[in-house]
C-alpha cells in the first residue's frame, strides 16, 4: 500500500472518530418535555432550553423567588411549547435577569426539579440602547 | 444644534470609497488580462482609483471620529458608544465598539497593505490588487447605508439618532440632542481594548495578502511564484493574529472572572480555527520553497484561511451564534451579505483552482519517511485535523439553520462543559505538534536517514525526559495525561534548543526564527497545562455560606469580615476597605470618605485626603470620579511563612449595561499568580437589617461610644446650601460633626444632617460602613445645649471571597513573548529574500 493512502485512512479515521466524540458530547435544544423523558430513561446528559421568565397579564416577571441570604434563585420558565417549569439555579440571581428577553438554561432534570449550571441571558438592551 | 454636514461628508465618503474600489477592481481586472506591468494606462488608472479609495477609506474614519471625539450625540453612533465623561484614549475603544466602526478598521489596514503592495511589488499588482479591491467594495457596502426599494445595503454609522429612534421627542423637536450619550461599556474601558481590536483586525487583513497571491498566482498562470513574496507576509499575518487571540486572552484573565484566559466561546474559537490553518499554510510554503513539494496543499490551506477568516466574520456578526454564545451582538441584518462575502470568495476560489489544478505542478515521487516534507505535511494535517476538532461543534448553528432551511429539524448545541469537551481533545493534537515541531526540526536542517536520526534524537530525548522527570517530582506530576504534555513540550523545547545552539555556533543568526519560535509555543504549553490543570482555589473554608449552594461552592468561598484577620492557605487575610478611584488622586480612596452629589461623577471629600504628607484633597472639596461604577475591595495579605505583605484590589463594576461585573486582582509571584475576586458582595445598601435605633443625648466635646467605638462629639455646623433640597430663607440645615475611633488608629467622620424645612423636620442620617453603624441626629435641645443622636447598628461588613492559584502561569506569557520573537525573526528572513529576488527581476 501506499504510504499516501495510509496516511489518508488514517486522517479520515481520525476526522470520523472527532465526529463521533463530538456527537457524543453534544448538547441540545430541546423542550422541558422532552428533557423530562429524557432524565426518565436515565440519561444525566445536560440540555439547553430555550424560553422565557413567566409574566403576568400586565407584562411583570412572576415567580422570580431569590433565597433569602440571595446566594441563588429559582423562578418559573416557559419554554418555547409554554411548558411551564420551575427551574433551580445555585447562584447569585444574574442582574439583569428580570430584564432579559430570552433565557437559555444549560442543566438536566434531577428527580423533579431542573437544575440549571448556566444561564445565558438575552438583554434587548444589552450592547446597543434602544430607548432614549 | 443637529450637525448634518459632517455626518453627510462621511456618508458621501463612503459612497465615494465603494464606487472608487469597483473602479479600481474592474481597471486591474482590465490591466490583468492584457498582461500590463508598470506603468500602463489601466494601471495608472486603477491605481488612481485605489489612492481615491484609500485617502476616501481615511476620510471617513477621521470623520467618524471627529463625531465622537466632539460629543455629537446627534448620531446614532456617537450617542450609542461615547459619552461626556470618557476620556480620549477610551474614545479610540469606542470608534471600534460598534460593527460599523470594526468594518471600517478592517477596510483602513486593508487600504494601509494595498499601499505597500503597490508600492513594493509591480510585477504582482494588477491581480493582487484586483481581489484586494473587490474585497474593498465587500466591505465598504457592509457600510454603505443606501436603500434602494426595499433592499437595504450595508448600515451607515452616520446616521442621526432621530432617523433611527421613533421617539416622539424627535416629533416636538427634531433638533433634539441627547445631554450625553449612553457611553462605551464599561468593561471594554480596559487598555487592552484599545490594542486589542486593531491588533485582531490587521491580522484579518493580513490574511488577505498571500490570499490574494495565491489567486494571482492561480489566474497569471504563475503556480510557483507566487509563494515567495506571499510568504513574509502569511508569517507576519499569523504573528499579528496570534499576538491578538493572546492579547484577549490576557484581557479576559484581568477583566472577567471565569478563572482563566480561555473559554472557548465560538467567538474565541471562530478566530483560533484560522490561526491553526495559517501556521500550516506557512509550513507547507516553506516546504514548498526548499523542495518544491506541497504545492497543492498550500494553495489549498491558504485559500482555506482567508475563506475561515471570512467564515469567522459571518458567525460572529450575523446574529447566527444567537442562543450559543455569551457574547452578545448586535444584529444589524446584514447576515444577507455577509453570506454573499463568504459565498463570492468561496466560488471564486474553487473556480480559480479548478481550472488550472491539473496544470500545477506536483511531485509524483512519494516523499520519503526520512524527509522533512513528510514530517511538516505531518505536522500540518495535525493542525488541520486540530481545527476540525473546533470548527465542527462551533458551527452547530450553522447546520441547524441549513437543516431548519431544507425543513429539517435539528437541534446540536454546544457541549454543556465546552471548556472540557475542547480541552481533552485538542491536549492530544497539541502533544503531537510539540513532538512533531521537536523531531522535525532535525529533518529540516540535515539530510537524515534512520542512523543519524537515532543519533541526533537520542540526546535530546534523554535530556528531556530527565528534566520532566526532575519536575514531576518537584511540582508533584501524577495526572498521565499532564506527564505526556510535560514530556512532549520540553522534547520540543530541549531538540529545538540543540538545532538553535547549532545555528547560533554557526552564526546562521537569521535563520533561527522557526527554532525560537517552537520553543515559545512549548513554553505555552507547558504553561497552560500547569496553569490550568493544576488551577485551585486556596480560599478554602468549612464555613457553610449558603445551604443552597453546592459543598464545592461552600468549600472554596470565604467570607471576609472587615478588618478581621482569617487565614487562608498560608496568608493572613484581612478585608480592609471598600474604595474608589477619584482622578489626580494616586491609589484609592475610601468609599466612605466620598459623599454622593446629584452628579454621579462629582464626589464631595469629607476628610483630607492626605497621601506622604502631601494634601490631595481637603474638606468639603469636589473631586472628579472618572468610573463612578467601580468599587474596590482591599484585602491585605500576610504571607506566614516569609513574613512577605501584600495588597490585592479586587473590583467590583455596577454596569449599568450587564448587572455587577467581578473582576479580579492578581498578584503575580515567582512561581505562581494569586487570582482573587469577590465572588459575592452583599448589597449593604439595601438588604441591610438594623438593630433597634438607640438614642444618646450629647455635648460638644463629649465622648460617647457607638457599636463599643470611642468617638467624639465636635459640635454643629450650620450648611447654608444642600445638595438634595433648596432651602429656603426660613430654613435651617445643620449637621453633626463626629468623629469614631476604628481600628488600626483609623479615624472616620460621621456627618448627620438635621433640616427645618417649612416648618418640617428632615433627618438625613450617615452610615459609616467600617463601624456597622448608622447615625441619624434625633432633635437639638437649646436649653441643656445637646443633641439626641440616634444610633442604628447591624452586623459587620464583610465580603464573600474566591482565591485561585494559577501555577507557573508566567512560562505561558514568557512562551508567548518567545513565539513572538521566533515569528519576528522569520518575517525579516524571508522578506529580505523577496527583495532580494525582486531586485534581481525574478520576481
Amino acid at each position: 500500500m501506499k504510504k499516501s493512502s495510509i496516511i489518508g485512512i488514517v486522517v479520515i479515521a481520525i476526522a470520523i472518530a472527532i465526529i463521533i466524540s463530538t456527537q457524543n458530547s453534544a448538547s441540545s435544544y430541546v423542550s422541558f418535555d422532552i428533557a423530562k423523558e429524557m432524565a426518565q430513561s436515565g440519561s444525566s446528559k445536560k440540555i439547553h432550553v430555550v424560553g422565557e421568565l413567566k409574566k403576568n397579564t400586565v407584562g411583570q416577571v412572576i415567580g422570580v423567588n431569590p433565597s433569602p441570604d440571595k446566594l441563588s434563585v429559582s423562578f418559573v420558565m416557559l419554554d418555547d411549547n409554554n411548558f411551564e417549569q420551575t427551574v433551580y439555579y445555585n447562584e447569585p440571581m444574574p442582574s439583569d435577569f428580570l430584564r432579559s428577553e430570552k433565557v437559555v438554561v444549560i442543566g438536566s432534570y434531577h428527580n423533579e426539579k431542573f437544575v440549571a449550571d448556566k444561564i445565558l441571558l438575552k438583554c434587548p438592551s444589552k450592547y446597543e440602547e434602544t430607548e432614549l | 444644534m443637529v450637525h448634518t454636514g459632517i455626518g453627510n461628508t462621511g456618508h458621501l465618503l463612503i459612497i465615494i470609497s465603494f464606487i472608487t474600489s469597483l473602479m479600481a477592481a474592474f481597471g486591474y481586472f482590465k490591466a490583468t488580462n492584457n498582461n500590463e506591468v508598470g506603468k500602463s494606462p489601466w494601471i495608472s488608472f486603477s491605481r488612481t482609483a485605489f489612492i481615491l479609495h484609500g485617502l476616501s477609506v481615511i476620510g471617513v474614519v477621521v470623520t467618524l471620529f471627529i463625531i465622537i471625539y466632539n460629543n455629537y450625540f446627534e448620531y446614532h453612533y456617537a450617542w450609542s458608544h461615547a459619552s461626556k465623561n470618557l476620556p480620549p484614549y477610551y474614545m479610540i475603544a469606542s470608534f471600534w465598539e460598534g460593527q460599523e466602526g470594526s468594518f471600517m478598521l478592517w477596510l483602513f489596514w486593508n487600504v494601509l497593505l494595498g499601499f505597500i503592495i503597490i508600492k513594493t511589488n509591480r510585477k504582482w499588482e494588477a491581480p493582487v490588487m484586483t481581489v484586494f479591491a473587490v474585497v474593498q467594495a465587500f466591505l465598504a457596502s457592509m457600510i454603505l447605508g443606501v436603500v434602494i426599494g426595499d433592499l437595504k445595503i450595508g448600515s451607515s454609522p452616520f446616521l442621526l439618532l432621530r432617523d433611527v429612534m421613533n421617539e416622539s421627542i424627535f416629533l416636538i423637536n427634531p433638533d433634539f440632542v441627547p445631554e450625553d450619550g449612553t457611553g462605551l461599556n464599561p468593561l471594554l474601558q480596559n487598555y487592552w481594548m484599545v490594542i486589542h481590536p486593531p491588533m485582531t483586525f490587521l491580522g484579518f487583513a493580513c490574511s488577505l495578502i498571500p490570499f490574494s497571491y495565491c489567486i494571482a498566482g492561480l489566474w497569471t498562470g504563475r503556480f510557483r511564484e507566487w509563494v515567495r513574496p506571499a510568504l513574509p507576509w502569511t508569517i507576519f499575518g499569523t504573528m499579528i493574529l496570534g499576538t491578538a487571540i493572546i492579547m484577549g486572552g490576557y484581557w479576559a484573565y484581568e477583566t472577567l472572572n471565569f478563572g482563566g484566559y480561555w473559554n472557548w466561546d465560538p467567538v474565541e474559537n471562530a478566530v483560533y480555527v484560522p490561526w491553526l490553518i495559517m501556521v500550516a499554510s506557512i509550513h507547507t510554503m516553506i516546504t514548498f520553497k526548499k523542495s518544491a513539494t506541497a504545492l497543492k496543499t498550500s494553495i489549498i490551506l491558504v485559500i482555506i484561511s482567508f475563506i475561515l477568516i471570512l467564515y469567522s466574520t459571518f458567525l460572529t456578526r450575523s446574529g447566527i451564534l444567537g442562543n450559543a454564545s455569551v457574547h452578545s451582538f448586535t444584529d444589524l441584518g446584514l447576515s444577507g451579505q455577509l453570506l454573499i462575502y463568504l459565498m463570492f470568495f468561496l466560488i471564486i476560489s474553487i473556480v480559480f483552482a479548478a481550472r488550472v489544478w491539473n496544470k500545477i505542478p506536483s511531485s509524483e515521487k512519494e516523499a520519503s519517511t526520512y524527509s522533512r516534507e513528510f514530517w511538516i505535511f505531518i505536522g500540518a494535517l495535525t493542525l488541520c485535523l486540530m481545527a476540525f476538532q473546533v470548527l465542527i461543534p462551533t458551527s452547530f448553528p450553522v447546520f441547524n439553520a441549513v437543516i431548519e432551511f431544507f425543513g429539517g429539524i435539528s437541534t446540536l448545541a454546544q457541549p454543556a462543559n465546552q471548556v472540557e469537551f475542547y480541552s481533552n481533545g485538542q491536549v492530544w493534537f497539541a502533544i503531537a505538534v510539540a513532538l512533531l515541531s521537536g523531531t522535525g526540526q532535525f529533518f529540516f536542517w540535515k539530510k537524515m536517514d534512520k542512523q543519524k536520526l537515532i543519533a541526533s534524537l537520542t540526546f535530546p530525548l534523554l535530556i528531556s525526559l530527565l528534566l520532566s522527570a526532575t519536575i514531576f517530582i518537584l511540582a508533584d506530576v501524577h495526572n498521565l495525561v499532564y506527564i505526556v504534555v510535560l514530556v512532549a513540550g520540553m522534547y520540543s523545547i530541549v531538540a529545538n534548543s540543540k538545532i538553535l545552539f547549532e545555528l547560533l555556533r554557526s552564526k546562521s543568526f537569521k535563520l533561527v526564527g522557526g527554532s525560537v519560535a517552537h520553543i515559545g509555543i512549548a513554553m505555552m504549553l507547558i504553561g497552560i497545562m500547569f496553569s490550568e490543570g493544576y488551577s485551585q482555589a486556596i480560599s478554602r473554608s468549612t464555613f457553610i455560606i449558603s445551604k443552597e449552594w453546592t459543598d464545592d461552592q461552600n468549600q472554596t468561598n470565604i467570607p471576609l469580615f472587615l478588618n478581621e484577620p482569617t487565614f487562608m492557605e498560608r496568608y493572613e487575610i484581612t478585608y480592609r476597605n471598600e474604595l474608589m478611584k477619584v482622578n489626580d488622586i494616586p491609589g484609592y480612596v475610601k468609599k466612605s470618605n466620598l459623599n454622593n452629589t446629584e452628579d454621579p461623577y462629582y464626589k464631595v471629600v469629607k476628610q483630607n485626603i492626605v497621601i506622604d504628607s502631601k494634601t490631595y484633597a481637603q474638606a468639603g472639596d469636589t473631586v472628579y470620579v472618572q468610573s463612578p461604577e467601580n468599587f474596590y475591595y482591599q484585602t491585605d495579605y500576610k504571607d506566614l511563612e516569609t513574613g512577605k505583605e501584600f495588597t490585592l484590589y479586587p473590583r467590583i463594576q455596577v454596569n449599568p449595561q450587564m448587572g455587577d461585573v467581578v473582576s479580579p486582582d492578581i498578584k503575580k509571584l515567582w512561581g505562581r499568580d494569586i487570582y482573587s475576586y469577590v465572588s459575592v458582595k452583599p448589597s449593604f445598601e439595601e438588604d441591610i437589617e438594623w438593630s433597634e435605633k438607640i438614642e444618646v443625648e450629647v455635648k460638644v466635646g463629649e465622648r460617647f461610644f457607638i457599636n463599643d467605638y470611642v468617638a467624639d462629639f465636635n459640635g454643629l455646623e450650620r450648611l447654608d446650601r444642600m445638595s438634595f433640597a433648596d432651602l429656603g430663607p426660613e430654613d435651617v440645615a445643620v449637621r453633626a460633626n463626629i468623629i469614631v475611633y476604628a481600628e488600626d488608629n483609623e479615624k472616620y467622620l460621621a456627618q448627620p444632617i438635621f433640616i427645618i424645612q417649612n416648618g418640617q423636620v428632615g433627618k438625613q442620617p450617615d452610615v459609616i460602613k467600617e463601624i456597622a453603624s448608622k447615625i441619624s441626629v434625633e432633635s437639638i435641645n437649646p436649653d441643656t445645649g445637646s443633641v439626641t443622636l440616634g444610633l442604628n447598628t447591624t452586623q459587620k461588613d464583610f465580603i464573600i471571597m474566591k482565591a485561585l492559584e494559577k501555577p507557573h502561569i508566567n512560562v505561558l506569557w514568557i512562551g508567548t513573548l518567545v513565539m513572538i520573537a521566533g515569528f519576528i525573526i522569520a518575517v525579516r528572513r524571508r522578506y529580505i529574500e523577496f527583495m532580494q529576488m525582486r531586485d534581481k527581476g525574478i520576481e
